[in-house]
């Protein structure tokens, strides 16, 4: 931790390399031919899978990083945040290309389908946040970019409810998602009341504190 | 363990009679399953079981079609058997911790014989048949199975059903201990499915005890499941141990657990679709494109006059 460029190098490389696991076991697996009777259906899970566990994982790094004040974690969430994105971009490629074919009769007649309509709608809110995703973006959009990157909760939600609608039978896998999510999210809700509660005294304390411990204003939550 | 399911290479077709050939076949076919019967445990395992043989060069029996067969690797290994797990992988992974033998069926309810058979008891009165099914899930995709079998409807007449016999209620084994699904609650166990009587009477519907030649593989229901290629998969349940004759439909596993999208018949539709995704098409497992699901999958012109009249929509 004494030298912040490469602890920031170090996370940053390794959580690439570590989004970059699944990626290289599907293509191994197709490659191979070893997907199963129904590879087309195994991508779709496992793409799908993924990048909802990315965004999960994405929306756990600021409360990990409040609860244990572990500041290097920061440079993980955008990362996260953007193969949550890349695996959400698969997941609908291979849903449209390889499911459907790009046939317009099957993909249009997919439209009204609820669990269907829940993942466009989850994947199109990501666009504008990977999109915003550099420095640029974020020091153009000043106090925006954190209003705006609140769509990941949107997204987190919709991605939860696109698995819930679809399951046959076993809830389990989508209600523990959920359950994560509702975790994550009721940290933050408990976090946004302890600020209003405390009032202006105490919040410009915490601003201190998170200065002092490198972390600029902006970038938290 | 290989069974030679073959002719004998001494005897040719010409040089006997059809019919001497036709019972020297069944009585041959007959008599390799029965004698395998005793190895399931063995034969369930895919590796071993690749070392047995194929009938293929058998005439395939009544309502058999002709469209290419899914290969016995993925009928193997692409399974629904919650009984051992809810991925498709689960039931070739446990299922060989099951053991069929010995295996014991009872006949109960609304009928003049009622007993309860040894499983070689069971089907030696009756000639086992080839049937190659196009078999369609539920979750829109399909396979094309050679099953070999006996008609329901032989043995259920072995045991004289009443009046009261409406519907046939079959049961599913309960054994959480080589059934790990079954200390999970997802569904009620034990599985239970039925038939309204004419559809099990009707000779499409098949209790079958092994498929490509071979004894059932365990996670393809061994050692006797059935098979019913004009409904959704589920209803084709799978190691039954309980055949009962009742006057009341029952409520099967599917009902109990999501009613408003399993209904008691479970017809292969595309015009009806009660669960998330559509059934309008489904992809053959092999192929690429999907294709257009049929009515009652294809077997429209045996099965359609059973529901003249009745809202399929209604008594889906």
């Amino acid at each position: 931790m004494r030298n912040p460029a490469f602890t920031r190098r170090m996370v940053t490389s390794l959580t690439v390399a570590g989004c970059l696991i699944p990626l290289a076991f599907v293509a191994y697996r197709t490659l191979t031919g070893t997907l199963g009777a129904n590879p087309i259906s195994n991508l779709t899970n496992r793409t799908g899978l993924w990048s909802l566990r990315l965004l999960l994982a994405t929306l756990a790094v600021t409360p990990l990083r409040r609860l244990s004040g572990w500041t290097w974690l920061m440079p993980a969430r955008r990362i996260l945040g953007l193969f949550a994105f890349f695996y959400g971009l698969l997941h609908l490629v291979v849903y449209l290309a390889l499911n459907q074919a790009f046939s317009a009769t099957l993909i249009l007649g997919d439209l009204s389908r609820p669990f269907i309509i829940a993942g466009y709608l989850s994947f199109t809110l990501m666009v504008p946040l990977a999109a915003t995703s550099t420095m640029g973006a974020m020091r153009a959009l000043g106090p925006r970019w954190q209003l705006l990157h609140r769509l990941i909760y949107a997204v987190a939600i919709l991605a939860v409810l696109h698995y819930l609608l679809l399951v046959k039978i076993d809830f389990q896998p989508p209600e523990a998602y959920g359950a994560l999510l509702v975790l994550l999210l009721s940290y933050r809700i408990g976090a946004s009341l302890r600020r209003r509660i405390a009032g202006p005294v105490s919040r410009h304390a915490q601003t201190r504190t998170t200065q002092t411990s490198g972390q600029s204003p902006q970038r938290s939550d | 363990m290989a069974i030679l399911i073959k002719r004998p290479a001494a005897i040719k077709p010409s040089e006997i009679t059809d019919r001497a050939l036709y019972f020297d076949r069944r009585r041959f076919l007959r008599a390799s399953l029965l004698s395998t019967v005793g190895l399931p445990a063995l034969l369930a395992r895919p590796r071993i079981a690749s070392a047995a043989l194929t009938v293929h060069e058998l005439p395939p029996g009544p309502f058999s079609t002709h469209e290419t067969m899914t290969p016995y690797q993925d009928t193997t290994t692409y399974n629904n058997f919650y009984e051992f797990g809810t991925s498709k992988g689960d039931p070739s992974r446990y299922a060989g911790a099951m053991s069929t033998n010995p295996w014991t069926v009872a006949v109960t309810g609304a009928c003049r014989h009622p007993a309860i058979y040894h499983l070689e008891d069971f089907i030696r009165p009756y000639a086992l048949q080839e049937r190659i099914y196009r078999h369609r899930c539920v979750e829109a995709w399909s396979m094309v199975i050679p099953w070999i079998g006996v008609p329901l409807r032989d043995i259920l007449r072995r045991c004289v059903p009443s009046g009261d016999a409406r519907y046939v209620e079959f049961t599913t084994l309960y054994d959480p201990r080589e059934m790990p699904g079954q200390r999970s609650d997802i569904l009620q166990w034990p599985y239970l499915e039925g038939l309204r009587m004419d559809e099990a009477m009707h000779p499409l519907t098949l209790l079958a005890v092994g498929m490509y030649g071979r004894v059932l593989p365990n996670q393809n229901g061994a050692p006797l499941r059935l098979v019913v290629p004009w409904k959704y998969g589920f209803k084709s349940i799978k190691s039954i141990v309980k055949i009962r004759l009742v006057k009341n439909q029952p409520v099967t596993t599917w009902m109990r657990a999501v009613p408003q999208r399993y209904g008691f018949y479970s017809n292969v539709n595309p015009a009806v679709d009660r669960v998330p995704w559509s059934q309008r098409y489904e992809r053959r497992i092999g192929d690429f494109f999907k294709r257009k699901t049929l009515m009652f999958n294809g077997y429209g012109p045996e099965v359609a006059h059973l529901y003249a009249g009745m809202n399929l929509a209604k008594y889906y």
